[in-house]
């Protein structure tokens, strides 16, 4: 054996001293430095849609917001939470504990949402959740110290739910990922689809994770005979259904709604077998003007590849909160996380990704929902020319009334 | 009554069929499980990480060199192979002697490593790849269902290489030194062959079943660093039901058990993950050794 | 050819001599108690230079470590389904804390009989088979509970039972502040590791190592082998129920991570990392891997690289664990 084993013990043990070092430089920065820290998922399976790239859009954003130049100092730190709400949950404490973190970008996965959620309202912090998906951070779950910036279930389903009813799909089959946010996001398009006027034929639930093979599941949409089935699922497992659904030809007789899929996800599946796919985000890089230059100042950081919506939303996110911190004055940006959100909510918003906006009370930031369309091979004239605009539904339709939401913080 | 049974029976025909090409990728990916394990007495946990470099290789074979679907069948299968070969003659060789716990352990850090790596290198929502244009086109209509040509594809193709594999390992001279070797190794290689080039290669084999069955699922299955490691668990679950280390237990229980998953999945969806675990707790309680194992 | 136990090879391969445990005070060797001695100073000393948080969560995984260790370390039995009893007591803990309003030591208690009873009926199951057919029965039953969690709604999916309230110790030392958890987490990290101590260093005990070693012989000089192993496997999933619940009132959520397989590996990493079959070895362990999963978040996607590495490392060069290593360096037991 080569290996020497002293060496390894040896190195083994400075582990924990090495460990220990970061805390004691944390405590002593200066007050004039804003620190964000951008919590996603860097190793699991929604990595290409934020990941990296979500750290590369917030470290844009800092450029883009010239605070530097005003002699403010801002710290990215990035985490990866592997989508466990528990390793959320321990990050966000010790960023907010020890290494004093004034905000929280990107949190992936409706759980780890939900998990810093509390976090942020326990210790006054702020979370600006760009790429979890759960209504629910606006309705019960809302806080004085979270706002939902780019999309959420509610969003997904009545965008992409009311648009296939109106177009005459008008009987539904679910297949439906077996844990909350799958249930979550079935049960408000099932709302959408009988609220329009069409039925809910039935609904197949599989297990997540660990499904690969969705043959089965799509053989029992084809026996239901419903007109559209729709895919209550997100990630591989969106991917691996409509590449199974192509090749087992549902989509001659059946129309699949595919519920959460990104720009991301539409280039792993390529042109042929993505196209024809209705879908709804809040961004895309070829919108207008303002997105293709945004998209171009991003793609170096990305690999080359387009931002998504998620990733589009950290840079919005983190742009208005520098905004905003730097008009407050750094020290007042840090003294109350509910203050800064107050403020937030004050200021409308503005930048490349959504154009003009703002936000709600109860932390829903407000801006326009497209409904798109995957295109054809042949219709595509380069590399991410993948979508076909088909409506536009203006901000203050896009989102759930916030009545309905019941939200905590909204006084009638 | 009877009209009640055959309307079931009419609505899980099709799901027979779709449970027995499932269970094509089982029986694929335990009998490369299973010859390794019967052979070196290692629980090869880098299993899922191999089948999903097959498919990998198979995807730059195309996108960087042109080679297509049918070149990749069996350029993959070898230069994952060979990779096995570098693994196996660097760690896995050093391990023989002791429990299974550390091959175990070994495997599974090497699965980390390739997966990672992967991860970093082509993103984690996977990348496409289609199915070669003489197995598309319209599916087959067996009266009950269209069974896309694809599927068919697999399922001849995994019985070919699942008898194949058996016949060379029970029916020829290599497979009887190999068998020999198992039950005493210093002897064999006392009668002059070399058993540890053997037992390489006999890695290597195993290695390539994974690969070979990676490359088959590209098509169909997404291919993204971690289309391996959500098989694993229960292609391990096939081998022990099927008895460790027996070759063709560990194929009729792969088939038998994509097929009552694929009635698990009409009758009860949400359980269609867990109704192996049930069954192999049932089978190893009832036969210690696995269906088809030598106690 | 599969049917051998799965003896801990840390112990023999270490090469210690076999020693009498029935030395020093309370059953440590000389060197036991320094270690002791040292861990007890750590545990006062680190919440001042480390994170609190940090450190209850170590804690809560070593004490997992240890009742695991106990199983596979001092009887050879191999679980692979630990998470269960873990994921359970951290569930039932939850729910007790959250919905009953129960004070936190009995939330945890609580989580504690939840192991114990599923240890009870898997153990009664699982015991019958040796080797790596019992790993395998135990994933298969914790796959099971895995999905009973998914299924039943008090869990609430893969979302949780989160905002779980930390309480009041018996009702009247509240637990809100970061530090008096801590020292809380600390005692209870304690009285279970003594206990683990204590019983692997009773008569009951030497009879487990007895099994552990060879099987037919004990069973030849009168011990019924199967009850004392159910036993030792109760006491395991009890006491591992009790770290799940510590770590549900210490995180504040409860979650299918806990429950899921890749839980039960990772307590076996810890272990095999610290050194199978040492006091010491698990808790050196579990402060490894937590130790990595924490300062390594960083890194991103390399952290599995990096995990991965060690591992592969780990089984080639020292493998009687790092604790295990120690102890063949200075000649002693630890």
């Amino acid at each position: 054996m080569t290996i020497d084993r002293r060496t390894i013990l040896g190195g083994a043990a400075a582990l924990p001293v090495l460990g220990a070092l970061p805390w004691r430089s944390a405590r002593a920065q200066a007050n004039n430095t804003l620190k964000l820290g951008v919590l996603t998922d860097m190793s699991g399976t929604y990595r290409d849609g934020c990941g990296p790239g979500s750290v590369a859009a917030v470290r844009q954003a800092v450029q883009d917001s010239g605070v530097t130049g005003r002699g403010i100092n801002v710290e990215v730190l990035m985490g990866d939470h592997q989508n466990k709400p528990d390793v959320a949950s321990t990050i966000a404490r010790q960023w907010i504990d020890r290494d004093g973190v004034d905000v929280i970008i990107d949190v992936a996965t409706s759980s780890c949402a939900l998990a810093v959620n509390s976090v942020v309202k326990e210790k006054n912090n702020i979370m600006l959740n760009s790429t979890g998906a759960t209504a629910d951070l606006t309705g019960p779950a809302c806080n004085a110290n979270t706002i939902h910036w780019t999309y959420d279930t509610w969003m997904l389903a009545n965008s992409t739910g009311g648009a296939m009813v109106k177009s005459g799909g008008d009987s539904w089959f679910f297949i439906t990922a077996d844990y909350a946010f799958g249930h979550a996001l079935e049960r408000d398009t099932g709302d959408v689809v009988k609220k329009a006027g069409g039925r809910v034929l039935g609904s197949v639930r599989h297990p997540f994770p660990g499904t690969t093979d969705f043959s089965s599941f799509l053989l029992q949409a084809q026996q239901s005979r419903a007109k559209v089935v729709g895919l209550a699922n997100a990630g591989v497992d969106t991917i691996n259904s409509v590449k199974q659904a192509a090749e087992f030809g549902l989509t001659r007789r059946q129309k699949l709604a595919v519920l959460l899929m990104i720009i991301s996800d539409v280039h792993s599946l390529g042109l042929q077998t993505a196209q024809g796919l209705s879908l709804s985000e809040t961004f895309y890089w070829d919108l207008n003007d303002r997105t293709r230059a945004l998209s171009n100042k991003l793609k170096s950081g990305l690999g080359g590849a387009m931002p998504t919506m998620w990733q589009a939303g950290c840079y919005s996110a983190a742009l208005h909160y520098l905004k905003v911190a730097a008009e407050m004055g750094v020290a007042q940006a840090k003294a109350s996380g509910a203050e800064t959100v107050v403020r937030m909510k004050a200021m409308p918003t503005d930048d490349d990704a959504f154009g003009a906006g703002s936000i709600r009370q109860d932390g829903r930031k407000l801006h326009p929902s497209y409904l798109f369309e995957v295109k054809s091979p042949a219709e595509s004239k380069g590399p991410w020319d993948y979508y076909k605009l088909i409506r536009t539904t203006p901000a203050e339709e896009a989102f759930r009334p916030m009545a309905e939401g019941g939200c905590s913080l909204v006084r009638t | 009554m009877l009209e009640e049974l055959l309307f079931q029976l009419e609505m899980s025909a099709p799901q027979i069929v779709l449970g027995l090409v499932n269970g094509a990728f089982y029986a694929l990916l335990s009998l490369g499980l299973a010859v390794i394990f019967g052979m070196l007495n290692v629980i090869n946990f880098a299993h899922g990480a191999q089948f999903m470099m097959g498919a990998f290789v198979a995807w730059m074979l195309l996108n960087w060199l042109g080679i297509p679907y049918w070149g990749a069948l069996i350029l993959s299968p070898l230069i994952v192979g060979a990779f096995g070969v570098v693994i196996e003659r660097l760690m896995i060789s050093r391990l023989y002697k002791l429990d299974h716990l550390y091959g175990l352990l070994l495997t599974f850090g090497l699965a980390l490593i390739i997966e990672g790596l992967f991860r970093n290198q082509f993103g984690s929502s996977g990348l496409p790849y289609s199915p070669p244009t003489s197995l598309t086109g319209a599916p087959i209509d067996l009266g009950f269902m269209m069974l896309p040509k694809y599927r068919v594809w697999v399922v001849v193709a995994a019985l070919v290489v699942c008898l194949a594999t058996w016949l060379v390992i029970e029916k020829t001279r290599l497979g009887a030194y190999l068998r020999a070797a198992t039950e005493n190794a210093p002897l064999v290689q006392a009668f002059g062959v070399n058993v540890p080039r053997m037992v390489t290669l006999t890695y290597a084999g195993g290695v390539a079943l994974a690969a070979l069955a990676g490359v088959l699922a590209a098509p169909i299955y997404s291919v993204n660093p971690g289309m391996g490691s959500s098989f694993i668990i229960t292609v391990f679950a096939v081998v022990v039901i099927g008895g460790m280390g027996s070759i063709l237990g560990s194929v009729l229980t792969g088939f038998a058990l994509g097929l009552v998953e694929g009635l698990t999945k009409v009758v009860y969806p949400e359980a269609s993950a867990t109704v192996i675990f049930v069954i192999m707790a049932i089978v190893l309680l009832a036969r210690p050794a696995g269906l088809f194992g030598r106690a | 050819m599969a049917s051998a136990t799965t003896a801990p090879p840390g112990v023999p391969a270490a090469g210690i001599p076999p020693v009498a445990t029935h030395q020093g005070y309370f059953g440590f060797t000389r060197a036991q108690g320094i270690a002791l001695l040292i861990m007890v100073a750590a545990l006062i000393a680190c919440p001042y230079f480390l994170y609190p948080q940090f450190l209850m969560k170590l804690l809560c995984f070593a004490l997992f470590a240890c009742a695991f260790n106990l199983l596979i370390g001092y009887v050879g039995l191999l679980s692979f389904g630990h998470a269960a009893y873990f994921g359970m007591g951290s569930y039932v803990a939850a729910h007790a804390a959250k919905v009953w309003g129960l004070t936190p030591e009995l939330a945890i208690l609580l989580g504690g009989v939840t192991g114990a009873g599923l240890g009870l009926v898997f153990g009664w199951i699982a015991i019958r088979r040796q080797g790596i057919y019992f790993a395998m029965i135990t994933l298969a039953l914790a796959q099971m509970i895995y999905f009973v969690c998914v299924q039943v709604p008090f869990t609430h999916g893969e979302d949780g039972i989160q905002a779980i309230p930390r309480g009041a110790f018996l009702g009247l030392i509240d637990l809100r502040a970061d530090m008096s958890l801590y020292w809380f987490i600390a005692g209870l990290f304690l009285l279970g590791f003594l206990l683990i101590h204590r019983v692997i260093n009773s008569p009951f005990g030497q009879v487990l190592t007895a099994i552990r070693e060879n099987e037919p012989r004990a069973t030849s000089l009168g011990y019924r082998t199967d009850d004392y192993k159910l036993v030792a496997f109760v006491l395991s999933a009890g006491i591992a129920g009790i770290a799940g619940g510590a770590k549900a009132i210490t995180v504040g959520i409860a979650t299918l991570t806990d429950v899921h397989w890749a839980m039960s590996g990772e307590v076996v990493l810890m272990t095999l990392l610290g050194g199978l079959g040492t006091l010491f070895g698990p808790v050196i362990g579990a402060a490894a891997v937590v130790g990595m999963q924490t300062y390594l978040a960083p890194f991103g996607a390399w952290v599995t690289v990096i995990q991965g590495c060690i591992f592969v490392l780990c089984v080639l060069a020292f493998r009687a664990g790092i604790v295990g290593e120690l102890a063949r360096m200075l000649r002693v037991k630890l």
